[in-house]
């Protein structure tokens, strides 16, 4: 009942999705002192819809699952979790064994760091994978293309992954992206640490590939960085959506967005009204059924503590919260 | 939306779940030790008789392991034997973890001390165990106590190593250096506030040491360095069987061996799960 | 590069000044624990034998009874610097000579051990860490969890037992045929009497690099770069091959040289069982007959033996690893 709600909710935006997540719920079980097994939620009840040519930014704080989500796409989850919920990949069920089929073809992924790097293998053998003998003089000659593209000189390609600089070591991790004809790109926190230059920089190659038609979803924690090139975003919030409104609602004081987080993450901005955010995310023991945003919700009711407010459309965006029209 | 639940087990039909499965095997290894014991301690000393009437009988139901050369009843020759092993291995476990716990503390004190133990350490790894073993047999002349003494003197290494590393980063929380500030002593500080954290460490790390002294006692045993040849030590039996190998005797090395194996099993199977318990971190496979 | 040199310089220098204190202590310690021994060595060697005062007085000095310890070990140090380790008691030659045949016969058992452990061990923890959970991987497990608890001596003796006395299919111990002359002795003689020893030691030796290699492949495949690696598609034994087996080798292979002490010990017990006559089997005879010439000998001899094991380890780590390398570079 409740999921075919849903559907209709989100499908109230004509064309058709590349992918589609609904209803999905991440836990972890884990063995505490005495081998006392728990379980630990990380996502709960999300929902997200990428659409080729756009991107997709899912914004939230450091360290609040949201690189699972893309392990959960992927299908490269640990074998203590639980996954339960429905996607869907150009409108065929993503099951276990489509996420292997298609990861590495149609399904990119764009680590965060270098540690996603082989440390005893050579730049150009992991940017080029693994390849048959026949395809591999081919890929070589699409490593140095990509190679060229992004600045990279061609003895990088013969580096083991320390010996890279932090500027080197993004353009290799996004170059492995442009090796297959991947047709949805994830990100995975792919802007640390960056000066405003190589923020653009790395920033533009992701409209680039939305650009030529693919999916981008950007999980990032910067809201600027999102702000710049995304078309959509999603504000990620204790281990759901809140909202997911179009970029055009990020204007003057927030009042096209719906939901009060996310306006007061916009207010939060240095450019904007610069108003810090009292209180502080919850953390998943301190979740007690209610709204997660209940704690330090501005406009919140007596209902808000009851039960989690339904994901709702609200012209072109999603909300979760019952107070807002 | 609470998280963070424990998991129910409804009926008794389940399957045990990780926690009951250790505790269980925990309680069963404990058991077959402790039985061991006790049948070797309170054994009636007339099955250690010889009886020439019933000479180089194989396995039977009277005598499931067989008899020996003297008509001794195998079962008993071997239940004694492990009892005497797990003695010698209670023994000097408890000198090795005693030394680890002297030396751990001791490295605590001071750059000094601590490269002083991590020489000793080094220095006690660099020589092949056994042969240490038979050096210290050989210098207090054989016997239970040159064993002991031999095999507490070189198995305490490991412990000390895994020791200083824990008392390292303990020493890096708070307590401890305003314990300092206090004016309290090196002596203090350790014996108040470092020692209680190690003692479940120790306690493990004794358990752990155990299977290792018993094979090594009969190894210096079985090679004529540990227990003298009147004792029905497991290393005495397997190195007479051999002059019997031939004859074909095989019951005479095959079952007291084993036996030793599966007492060496069940106590690191106990050492193992117990570290499961301690630390949940082990479990997550 | 330069900063490579240096580094060289100093860990050979390092090296050599921890091998020279090592060797005197060790020394030092083993004379001293063989001195306060109680055993009389002239007694033993007597035995049942009737002698007289004046031949048992020439038979105390011979085993050099009566001379202080410190006395003995200067002797002995003077003549170990001239490359001298004595006259051996009990087999009346040079103990250089001695430890020199003896240890060319415990090298070839324990090359043959070590090369068996290694490759065998290597592969069913690779094996079992693909396998994490299954049911191969639970074989795997149990099996060296038994190893691991069985008596290295026992297993020798029960496999003596199966393969020369039941089956037949090798010669019952010693190394060579018995009243054979030493040079007609084939290489296929002294094969057929290495094999067994040498599988009954390297079967010992499995266990540990087994549970090594499979916690390592475990931790290396659920790193961040094979979580990359299946996310870009690569999956299964190729998957494996190409970053776990490149990733584990390197460690795997320093703990084998690092197992040398294991080793010897284990060789004390084999040819002990086998009559296998290498350097472990003179180390017991030297042992109980006081031969202290000898006994030091092959103390020395080990010690070094495990010294080079752990240097090579130690040279794998700081040299050949790259990240090790870079990591020092930058500091």
């Amino acid at each position: 009942m409740k999921s075919e709600v849903m559907t209709n909710i989100i499908d109230g935006s004509g064309s058709e999705a590349l992918l589609k997540v609904r209803d999905l719920s991440l836990s972890f079980f884990q063995y505490t002192s005495g081998l006392r097994q728990t379980e630990l939620r990380i996502i709960s009840n999300m929902n997200l819809e990428a659409y080729s040519g756009e991107v997709l930014a899912v914004v939230g704080s450091s360290g609040s699952g949201k690189s699972l989500l893309a392990h959960a796409i992927l299908g490269i989850l640990p074998s203590n979790s639980r996954l339960s919920g429905s996607m869907e990949y150009k409108g065929q069920s993503l099951t276990q064994e489509k996420k292997e089929e298609l990861r590495g073809k149609e399904i990119s992924l764009i680590p965060q760091s270098t540690t996603y790097l082989d440390p005893l293998m050579r730049i150009s053998d992991q940017v080029t994978g693994s390849v048959e003998k026949k395809d591999k003089g081919l890929m070589r000659e699409r490593q140095r293309d990509t190679f060229q593209r992004y600045n990279l000189r061609p003895d990088v390609g013969k580096m083991l992954p320390h010996e890279l600089s932090g500027g080197m070591a993004r353009r290799v991790l996004v170059s492995t992206a442009l090796m297959s004809s991947a047709e949805l790109i994830i990100a995975d926190e792919p802007t640390p640490g960056l000066d405003e230059r190589s923020l653009d920089e790395t920033l533009r190659y992701f409209k680039d590939m939305a650009k030529k038609g693919c999916a981008v979803i950007l999980i990032t924690h910067d809201i600027e960085a999102a702000l710049k090139i995304s078309d959509r975003i999603a504000i990620f919030y204790a281990g759901t959506i809140l909202e997911e409104a179009r970029i055009e609602d990020f204007t003057n004081e927030g009042e096209n967005l719906r939901h009060p987080y996310t306006r007061a993450l916009w207010n939060a901005l240095p450019q904007n009204r610069f108003q810090k955010m009292e209180g502080h995310q919850p953390m998943q023991d301190e979740l007690n059924g209610g709204c997660v945003f209940f704690e330090r919700c501005s406009i919140r009711t007596e209902d808000c503590s009851k039960d989690i407010p339904q994901l709702k459309r609200i012209g072109e965006g999603l909300v979760r919260c019952n107070n807002v029209s | 939306m609470s998280t963070a639940f424990p998991m129910n087990n409804k009926g008794l039909l389940r399957p045990l779940n990780l926690r009951q499965r250790t505790i269980l095997l925990i309680i069963l290894m404990s058991l077959l030790v402790i039985t061991i014991l006790t049948s070797s301690l309170y054994m009636d000393s007339e099955l250690l008789s010889t009886n020439f009437g019933s000479k180089n009988l194989a396995p039977s139901l009277e005598h499931p392991f067989g008899t020996d050369w003297m008509g001794r009843d195998m079962l008993a020759r071997t239940l004694a034997g492990l009892g005497l092993s797990i003695m010698v291995g209670i023994f000097a476990s408890t000198i090795s973890t005693l030394i680890s716990v002297f030396l751990g503390l001791f490295s605590s004190m001071g750059k000094t001390a601590d490269s002083i133990v991590s020489w000793l350490v080094d220095l006690f790894l660099s020589i092949p165990h056994l042969l240490l073993i038979i050096l210290v047999s050989i210098g207090l002349g054989g016997g239970a106590t040159g064993v002991i003494i031999g095999v507490g003197l070189t198995h305490w290494a490991g412990l000390t190593r895994v020791v200083r590393a824990e008392i390292k980063q303990i020493k890096t929380q708070d307590y401890i250096h305003i314990s300092r500030n206090f004016g309290k002593s090196y002596v203090w500080v350790a014996r108040k506030h470092i020692l209680p954290h190690l003692i479940p460490k120790f306690m493990l790390g004794t358990i752990l040491i155990f299977p290792h002294a018993i094979l090594h006692e009969a190894s210096v045993t079985f090679l004529g360095f540990g227990l003298s040849p009147h004792e029905p030590a497991i290393g005495i039996i397997l190195s007479e069987s051999m002059k019997y190998l031939s004859a074909g005797y095989w019951w005479l090395a095959l079952f007291p061996g084993l036996s030793l194996l599966i007492v060496v099993l069940a106590v690191d199977i106990l050492g193992e799960n117990l570290g499961k318990l301690m630390d949940p971190k082990k479990a997550h496979e | 590069m330069k900063a490579e040199s240096k580094k060289l310089a100093i860990f050979t220098t390092k090296k050599i000044l921890k091998l020279i204190c090592l060797m005197a202590v060790v020394s030092i310690a083993s004379l001293w624990l063989v001195d306060q021994s109680p055993i009389d060595p002239v007694s033993i060697y007597i035995g049942a034998m009737s002698i007289t005062p004046e031949q048992k007085a020439i038979l105390e000095e011979y085993w050099g009874v009566n001379t202080p310890a410190h006395e003995k070990y200067l002797n002995w140090l003077g003549n170990v610097l001239k490359g001298d380790l004595g006259d051996s008691l009990i087999y009346r030659m040079p103990v250089s000579d001695v430890i020199k045949e003896r240890f060319t016969a415990s090298l070839a058992l324990m090359a043959s051990a070590w090369l068996l452990s290694g490759v065998l061990g290597f592969v069913l923890g690779i094996v079992a860490g693909m396998k994490n959970g299954t049911w191969v991987d639970k074989i795997i497990k149990t099996y060296c969890y038994i190893l691991l608890a069985t008596p290295t001596f026992w297993l020798a003796l029960v496999m003596m037992l199966v393969f020369s006395v039941h089956l037949g299919w090798f010669p019952v111990g010693l190394g060579v045929p018995i009243g054979v002359a030493a040079e007609e002795v084939t290489v296929l003689d002294r094969l057929k009497h290495l094999i067994l020893p040498a599988i009954a030691l390297g079967l010992l030796g499995v266990a540990p690099i087994a549970m090594f290699t499979r916690e390592k492949l475990i931790e290396v495949m659920s790193s961040d770069y094979v979580l990359f690696a299946k996310a870009r598609g690569e999956k299964g034994f190729g998957l494996v091959l190409r970053h776990g087996v490149r990733n584990v080798a390197l460690p795997a292979i320093t703990l084998q040289f690092l197992g040398f002490s294991e080793l010897f010990g284990g060789a004390l017990l084999v040819e002990q069982v086998f009559s296998y006559p290498g350097l472990g089997r003179a180390a017991v005879e030297a042992g109980i007959r006081s031969d202290v010439p000898l006994l030091l000998g092959i103390v020395l001899i080990s010690t070094l033996f495990v010294f080079v094991g752990n240097l090579i380890a130690d040279i794998i780590y700081q040299f050949v690893d790259p990240r090790i390398r870079q990591q020092e570079m930058e500091a």
